[in-house]
This record gives structure tokens, sequence and C-alpha cells, in this order.
């Protein structure tokens, strides 16, 4: 498909811009360089783009288990709610009497989200998961650092963890310290007993953790770190398994991360925008980045913590995307938030059940939200890979589940359907995967050569790399 | 899989050539490249850098994995290949000609393997 | 109350008889029986109905001004009506990051596009698909800049304080040291940079600055590079239209808040960050870069590429912790930039400056005097001697005046959405209550 700068003509154009009204000014020193953007119609504009759209695979066009991403449907009244102009029209420094709406949203989503996961307070600021891992962690440091503990310099990190709760351990300026998982994926209470010292800052965890199962020692964890004078870091990453089952607060945690983005069903956007939203016990609110809502004289205001950390981000958050995740609270409430969990329990353990008739798991059930299975025996026996299965899907209308992550299984594939999700579908799904399963023994050549029915076939990435072609340049 | 006589080797899969008794020239052996796949980068060390050896120096980077370069022996980076900057597929296609840097100031390099010793220890 | 669980009772039952299991209690026998939660203290579920009229509530108590004359981070221009439709395409709103190349290609070469078009307006070799916004953007260039013997920013006085605190936010977590360089007559004091240290990493400047003045931006970069330090510009993603580009000036990096290419002010967000830099440089941006390439058959394609660089391969020795961005915000910008083109672009620039200039002349006739000289762009300081009579006469009128600075300053901001009609009954206004 061309690219839009290879469609139109010079002098093609949209009439937005009215008449200059005032006296026309300039700059003595104006741009020299043409500015080479796009030349069409506004039919070909809509065209390209509505093209561009048909080459994307979303919740709405089928199923998608991308394991760890939560990939619910998004709710259409959402959507309407943050496009109000009441919320849409609202420039975010404008008289605090005059957002009072705004602000009652945020006030409205941390009261509701801080019973959900047993905290105190609670900063929308963070713009995604991993920007809510970097607050979190800096609202760690802070508070060591308040108590002029500065020993404290090491954060701990389980090996089956994602990427990113190191990364955001290094920025926020920490050694970390990988300690290895036991059998079942669930932490090693031994060697998280030898890690601890006078040196941790904290810990870092997603219970249920990575490979979908819930770490029953998750008590003594927290005890262990906390005894030795850390802190523990809760990633919501996997909280849609236990949301009103279970809070994140009573399993001794004392900063989380929420995904809203993924647990309560703003849409991802192709990748954002999302929110990272970091919620903390009382001893760390102190330190929340600021300015937060708090109430006064029966409205609400706009107050800085007293030993706030700063702001990560400039005004107050991704505003539109809180409106969304409110209006879904609010929508499925008190018996809704702990059905979700649980049907997306009873999803995950269905599929797991149906596809342990052919697939190898990678782990005992029951499984929480979501489940691992390796292909490794499959990949021995035939030369079919997790990647050629997840290929295989795609032609099948499919969106594959996560591929080899988390690191610690071989061959593996991560498999999320979701609360949201129909037995029917399910069905179809699984019969799909068992259907390529067998075809992996018959036809693997025709596995190794998926897709074939997908906009593009498999792309050279290694060429990609080595030479990075960046941007379109006019022959 | 090519282990030339005129090198040698370290256990994590670097070759050394002895250029003097204090300097040598350094890459990634035949068997190393087959293992790390197609590789689309390589972050150089810089010129003047202290190396220790069975440390990393720099890295290499697939399209899905980035892997250290451990040092095969102590000394002091003189030179770094930057030709490999732009074309990091000569690390897989002749990795014997890609070395990565010259290293000076060597001391200690009596226990790394011949080529006969590295061939039997990458078949077990 | 509400569900989106689709599933009846009567599957669920069939479900659980074919695990082989009772309820979907059972599930979490492995959880400690003493931490389940008996019931959540929240409201019970609403009609969608219900939902509907209680959030619109809310809403209702935000108030949508008729004018608006503020700006000083957050801008509203006009939004082409093709944008908001195609921006709304199930398709792109609903699907995550185009990790399965082969069924994301309308993401991807959405991405591509928008870093050939961020190039373009910047001048810059390299553009990253975008960060969370400004701010962070700004706070990763520091980190970018940074190097074993560098490790210590500088940032101009005149940049906005919500960047600066961002920067040192992220400074707090890494390490780095910032500084603040001083404020002259409104502008970055060139004399400053001087005597800027010797670990000195990178200077930061803001163009137009955080007051609407234009900086020496040529001679602040010669001065940067003369240190050994790199220079980083925050511009206005509109102005680029009409001055000198981070390019022209000698930038390494350029970053800013994109939110001015076809996004709702919004309370604040979602917004996004734009993040571009010379090719000597580019491996060092942080976040997501698409690619084109070609797959199996020869067809052109593009991918997620350069990603070794990132934390879920580099982890804890990566330059950045970013996954998400702001996919859709990026594409918004880019369908925006393609509706405008470069002439509808250039003519939001000039409007909004012109006007700017039409506003603060007449404000002048009114006693509200500009701070600083020299040129400006569409934003600017007055002092008088009563602000807050000034913009409580104008709120009374539903307009929304400059933002309060204290000290009787304001800061003004006139887009092309401001009429001159407005702007005359705004200097009417202002001039009953001086």
């Amino acid at each position: 498909m061309k690219l839009i700068f290879e469609k139109g003509a010079p002098g093609q154009h949209l009439t937005l811009m009215p008449a200059c009204d005032v006296p026309e000014v300039a700059l003595s020193q104006s741009r020299t360089e043409p500015l080479e953007l796009p030349h069409v119609s506004e039919t070909e504009l809509t065209r390209h783009y509505t093209a561009l759209a048909k080459r994307v695979h979303g919740v709405n066009d089928g199923f998608y288990p991308l394991g760890s991403c939560t990939m619910k449907y998004n709710p259409k009244i959402n959507e309407d709610m943050a496009a109000l102009p009441g919320f849409s029209q609202i420039h975010p420094l404008q008289p605090v009497e005059t957002v009072q709406g705004c602000l009652e949203v945020y006030a409205e989503a941390e009261k509701l989200l801080c019973e959900i996961t047993g905290m105190d307070g609670m900063t929308f600021q963070p713009a995604a998961g991993a920007h809510g891992e970097f607050t979190g962690l800096l609202l760690i440091k802070a508070y060591h650092t308040h108590r002029n503990d500065t020993a404290r310099t090491k954060i701990i990190v389980p090996d089956s963890a994602h990427g990113t709760n190191p990364a955001s351990a290094v920025m926020a300026g920490y050694t970390v310290v990988n300690i290895p998982s036991g059998k079942d994926g669930c932490v090693d209470v031994e060697a998280l007993r030898a890690a601890v010292g006078p040196d941790t800052a904290g810990l870092m965890l997603t219970n249920p953790n990575t490979v979908g199962i819930f770490d029953k020692n998750i008590l003594e964890i927290t005890k262990i770190v906390h005894e030795a004078g850390g802190l523990c870091y809760y990633d919501g990453a996997n909280l849609n398994a236990v949301m009103g089952i279970v809070r994140p607060g009573d399993m001794g945690f004392d900063v989380i991360h929420l995904n809203l983005h993924k647990t309560f069903s703003t849409p991802h956007g192709g990748g954002g925008p999302g929110a990272g939203s970091v919620g903390c016990k009382e001893i760390l609110k102190p330190f929340l980045p600021g300015p937060v809502v708090a109430e006064k004289d029966g409205g609400w205001q706009l107050v800085q913590p007293e030993h706030s950390i700063g702001r990560v981000k400039n005004f107050y958050g991704n505003f539109a995307v809180v409106v969304r995740a409110l209006t879904y609270i609010l929508t499925i409430g008190r018996e809704g938030i702990p059905e979700a969990a649980q049907n997306a329990v009873l999803n995950a353990n269905y599929m797991m059940k149906k596809l342990s008739e052919k697939y190898t798991m990678a782990y005992e059930s029951p499984c929480m939200h979501e489940f691992v299975m390796t292909l490794q025996d499959l990949h021995d026996e035939t030369g079919v890979s997790a990647m050629d299965i997840a290929k295989g899907l795609l032609d099948h209308g499919i969106h594959p589940p996560t591929m080899y992550f988390p690191l610690i299984v071989h061959e593996a594939l991560m498999i999320e359907p979701t609360e949201t999700e129909s037995q029917e579908t399910m069905d179809e799904v699984c019969d799909v995967f068992l259907e390529l399963w067998d075809l992996a023994h018959t036809g693997p050549q025709i596995l190794h050569n998926a897709p074939t029915k997908t906009p593009v076939r498999r792309l050279d990435e290694v060429g990609a790399a080595r030479n990075p072609v960046l941007k379109y340049t006019k022959a | 899989m090519n282990f030339p006589a005129e090198l040698k080797y370290s256990k994590d899969h670097e070759w050394v050539k002895v250029i003097d008794s204090t300097t040598v020239l350094v890459g990634i052996t035949d068997f190393a490249q087959s293992e790390l796949g197609d590789l689309v980068f390589i972050n150089l060390p810089q010129e003047g850098d202290e190396v220790t050896k069975e440390e990393s120096f720099c890295d290499v980077e697939s399209v899905k994995a980035v892997s250290d370069v451990m040092s095969p022996v102590d000394g002091v980076i003189a030179e770094v290949n930057t030709e490999l900057e732009d074309e990091p597929q000569r690390l897989n296609e002749d990795p014997y000609g890609a070395w990565i840097a010259k290293i000076e100031k060597v001391s200690a390099f009596a226990d790394l393997m011949d080529a006969a010793a590295y061939e039997a220890f990458v078949q077990k | 109350m509400g569900t989106y669980v689709p599933n009846t009772q009567a599957q669920k039952d069939a479900m659980l008889s074919v695990i082989g299991v009772k309820s979907v209690q059972d599930f979490y026998a492995g959880v400690p029986q003493e931490m389940l939660v008996d019931s959540l203290a929240l409201p019970e579920g609403l009609s969608e109905l219900e939902v509907r009229q209680k959030v619109t509530a809310m809403s209702s108590r935000n108030r949508v001004y008729g004018t608006v004359l503020r700006g000083a981070g957050a801008y509203r221009h006009f939004i082409p009506a093709a944008v908001k439709s195609v921006v709304s395409r199930e398709e792109l709103v609903t699907a995550y990051t185009p990790y399965q190349a082969e069924i994301s290609q309308g993401i991807l070469q959405s991405i591509f596009e928008y870093q050939t078009m961020i190039c373009a307006l910047t001048g810059m070799e390299v553009s990253n698909a975008s960060v969370y916004d400004g701010a962070t953007a700004a706070a990763e260039a520091l980190a970018m800049c940074r190097d074993r013997k560098r490790s210590r920013a500088y940032v101009s006085a005149c940049t906005d304080p919500q960047v600066i605190e961002t920067m040192r936010t992220y400074c707090f977590g890494s390490g780095m040291a910032l500084e603040v360089l001083p404020e002259k007559d409104g502008r970055t004091d060139l004399e400053s940079l001087k005597s800027i240290a010797a670990d000195t990493a990178c200077v930061y400047i803001q163009q137009p600055n955080y007051y609407g003045n234009m900086e020496d931006a040529k001679a602040i970069g010669e001065a940067v590079h003369a240190a050994g330090a790199k220079y980083i510009m925050g511009c206005n993603p509109i102005a680029l239209a009409v001055m000198e580009t981070p390019a022209a000036c000698g930038a390494d990096v350029a970053v800013g808040e994109a939110q001015p290419l076809g996004l709702d002010i919004a309370f604040g967000g979602p917004y996004l960050g734009y993040m571009a830099a010379t090719k000597a440089m580019f491996r060092k941006l942080p976040g997501r870069i698409v690619g084109q390439t070609h797959d199996v058959d020869g067809n052109t394609g593009y991918v997620l590429t350069l990603t070794a660089r990132e934390q879920h391969i580099r982890r804890e020795k990566a330059s950045s912790n970013i996954c998400s961005n702001q996919a859709l915000c990026a594409f918004t910008a880019g369908v925006y930039m393609t509706a405008m083109g470069a002439e509808g672009l250039r003519q939001a620039a000039v409007l909004s400056m012109s006007k700017a200039h039409y506003f603060a002349g007449e404000l002048k006739k009114t006693g509200l005097k500009r701070v600083h000289d020299g040129e400006y762009f569409h934003e600017f300081v007055t002092e008088c001697t009563d602000a807050e009579k000034v913009l409580r006469a104008l709120d009374a009128q539903n307009i929304l005046g400059g933002l309060p600075l204290g000290d009787n300053k304001i800061l003004w901001c006139v887009t092309e959405l401001v009429s001159k009609n407005e702007i005359d009954r705004a200097v009417s206004v202002i001039k009953e209550a001086c």
C-alpha cells in the first residue's frame, strides 16, 4: 500500500483556514526549508486512513488473547463519556472552581480504585504501566531518603518479571537483584530470604505471577521484605484475575500501579494512550507526585503533597482515559468487579482444559486469568515452533497469544481470553488451535509458510534492523 | 564450523589473534555467531577502555536478543572496528575477519585454548 | 447492574463441568482464605442510561469557555472534522501494540508516516513513535545525552515550569545533575552559557519559550556545542511551520508537546511527546521505532525495529523503560498534519501569531503593556495594576483570560480559533475593568 506522501498531488488540499482578519506578521528568522507534508484531498485522506484501519486487527475484529495485556472489550459508553465537551474542552489550567467536575472524576476514581486495591491514596499522573513503575519506585526511594536510610540501593525482581521492572528500577537509580523463580513460577522464598538485607529498598512483584499462578506464599514474601526494612511494589498487570476477590493492599503491598487500559477496559489505541495510576499506603502518600485532588470547604482543590517527589508528567495525567475507567467501574459496580475477575479466570481455565487435550501446559492447573503453553515438545517432534503456530492463527483471523514470554518457559504461548469472550468464541478458537496442532504433524511446511492471507506475509526484521529505513524519502 | 589454527580461543567463544606479546585482536567465533543468529548491531567499546578478562566489554544485538561479549584478556582497548557499526552482518559472514577490537597492554593469555581444544570444547 | 460478561449462567455451568470443578471459587483455592474480600465498599452497578446521566452531570460541573486566551502548555487549535472521524475507527482504537506485524500494518505504516512528518517538521533525521507528553519527552532527552563522562544537564529558566519539574523528578531517579540557566529579560541569559561545567551532557531550551518569546536559538546552540555538550530544543510544533527548524539551529535532539497537532486539551491529557534526533544520536532514542522492510514475497511492509535497545530485551541495561506510548495520539497527529498540509499548518501558525500580535497591540492601548521586548510567537506576557480584576471581568463574559503568573503579570495566548471580534470584545471588557 502506498504511503500518504505518494498520493495526491501538490496543490491538492482541504479548505480549513479562513483568511487572516488582522494584519499579518512574520518572524525575522523564519523557516527556510520547505515543509514536506502530504498534499491530498479530503476524499484521498479519508480513504487512505480507512485503508490503514482495515489493515489492523483490534478487539472488535476478533479474538485477541494476548497474554499479560488483558485485551477485554472496550465499552462504547466509555468513549461517549470521554468525548463530552464538558471534559474534552476543558483547559488544564482553568480556575479550580471551573473544573470541579474534572476534579470529581479524579476524586471518585481514586476512592473506588483505592477500595478495589486496598490502598490509601492514588496519583493519576503516570501515563502507562512503565511510567507507573517508575513513579512507584521513586515513592519508595523518597520514603527511604526521607528517613535518611540511604544505604537501600537495591530492588529485588524475580527472573520471571517483565523487562520493564528492572528497566524502571534502573531509571529510579537502583541496582537490580534478580532472584530465581520456583518450579511453579512462584517466588523462591528461600532465595528471597537470602537476597534481602540492609541494602534492600524493595521488591517488585505481580500476583498472580507472570505465568498465571497465584503465589500462595504472598503474605510470607511481603513479610520477609518488610522485616528487612524494604517496601513491596505490586505490578498491577495481572489484577484482572483477582479484583474484588483479594486486594494487593491486604497482601502486604505498599505501592501499586494499575493499567487502566488493561483491567479497567479503556482501549489500547494501538499501543497507547493508557494510564498507569499509582496507588499507595498512608506511609507513602506524602511523597505522591503533585498536585493531587483533595476536598476542602465542600469543594475540590488541587494540593501539593508535603514531600512530593514532584511531577512525572505535565498537568494531571491522561484524564480522558480516567473518565473511561471511571465509567466502567460505575457501570459494573460492586458485584461486577469480582464477576469480571471470576469469569476471566473461568474462561482461561476453560481454554486451558480444552487445549490440554493436545498442547503441553507449562504449569499445572488451575490457572488464574491466563496460562502458558510450552510448544517445546511439538517443536522437537515436528519442527513447528510457537511462532509458526502464532502465524497460522493469523490466517484464521485470530490474534496470536503472547509469544516467547515469559522467558523462563521455552517456546511459550501465553493465552489470556478475558471475561468478555463467549463460550462460543472460545470453542471456535480452541478448534482452530487443535487443528493447527494436527497440521504441525501432517503439513508442517504450511505453518512454516504462514501466514498467507494477511495483507503482508512474514517480514524481514533482520534487514529492517541492519539497514534501518525509518522515514520516507522522496525518490 | 571453522576453527583457524593460528588463533586462540576463550570459553566464552571469543577468538584472539596475537599480534605481539602485549597486543591482540579479538572477535567472536564461528560457533558464537551461529548460536547468536543474524546480528543486527554491535555496541562497540571505546578506545582507552580498560577491559577485564571474562567481563563484558561490548554487546551484540540480534532482532530478539542482546548478548554480552566477554573480553578474553585483561588490557586496554587500542582500536575498535567501526566498520562493524554499518555492517554488523560481517560478524555472521566472516567472523574471523570481523575483528571487534585491538587490545593492548595485554597480560596473561596463557590459559586460552588452541584450535583443537576449542573444537573439542564446543562439541561437548 | 451493567456487565460485559457474555456467558449465561447455563454456559458458565457447562464450562465448569468441562473443567471438572464445581464453582469458580475453587479456582481461588490457592489464595490464603483470610485474605478473601467479602464485599467491596463500591456502589452497585448501573444501567448505561444511569451511568450516562451520572457522568454527564459531572462534566456539567466544569465550565466550557466561549473564548480561550490561555495556553501555557495546552493549546486549543482547530481540529478538522476528517481527523475526528478517521481516528475513531474501531480497529485502531481497540488494537494493542503491533507485535504481530502481519495484521498491524495499518498502525505500523501510520507510525512510519508520523515519523516522516515529525522529521519534516523539525528537520531532524530520525523520529521515534512518540512518548507520553512534552514534559516526559524533555526528561527522556536529557537521559539520551548522558554518557560516562558527562552527567550534568542545564535547562533554561524560560522553560515551561512543569517541564522543569518533570526533569527534576527524572533526575532524582537517575542521579543526573540538573541546573537552571538564568533568565534575562524574558529570554535565556546567553552570558550564563559561558560558564557551564565541563561535565555538561546537554542544554535544553524551549522555542518559543514559556513566555512566548523567540530565543536566539542558533547562538545558544553554538555556545552549547563550544562547551562540548549536546543541544536539545523543545519546540511548539505549530510554530515549526514558520520558525527556523531545530536542525537549522544545530539541535542534536528536538522534542516537544505535540498536543497542538489535532488533540483536544481534555484537562491535560492524553497528549503526546514527539522526539527526534540527528542520525548520530538515533540509537539513543527511547521507545518504539518503526522501520520499512519487505515480506517473503518482496512486498513492502513495516515492523517495530531496533527493538534490542528496549526494556523487554535489554532489561536493566535499557536506557528507558517505556513500552506503551501514545500510538493513537501519534496517529491523530499524523492525520492532522495530512489534513492541514504544509500550507494549512503555515496558515494556522500565521493566524495564531498575527492575532496574538493584534491582541497585544490592542491591550497596550488599554494600559496592559508587554513585559518583554523582541519577537514572540502566539503567547506574550503583560503587566498591569490588577491582573486579578482583569481576569475576573473576562470570566464574567465567558472568556478565559491568560494565565496569571503573579506580580500582576499575565501570560496570554491566541490561536486561530479566536476571531478578531472575540479579541475586540475581550479588549473592551478589559478596558472597562481597568
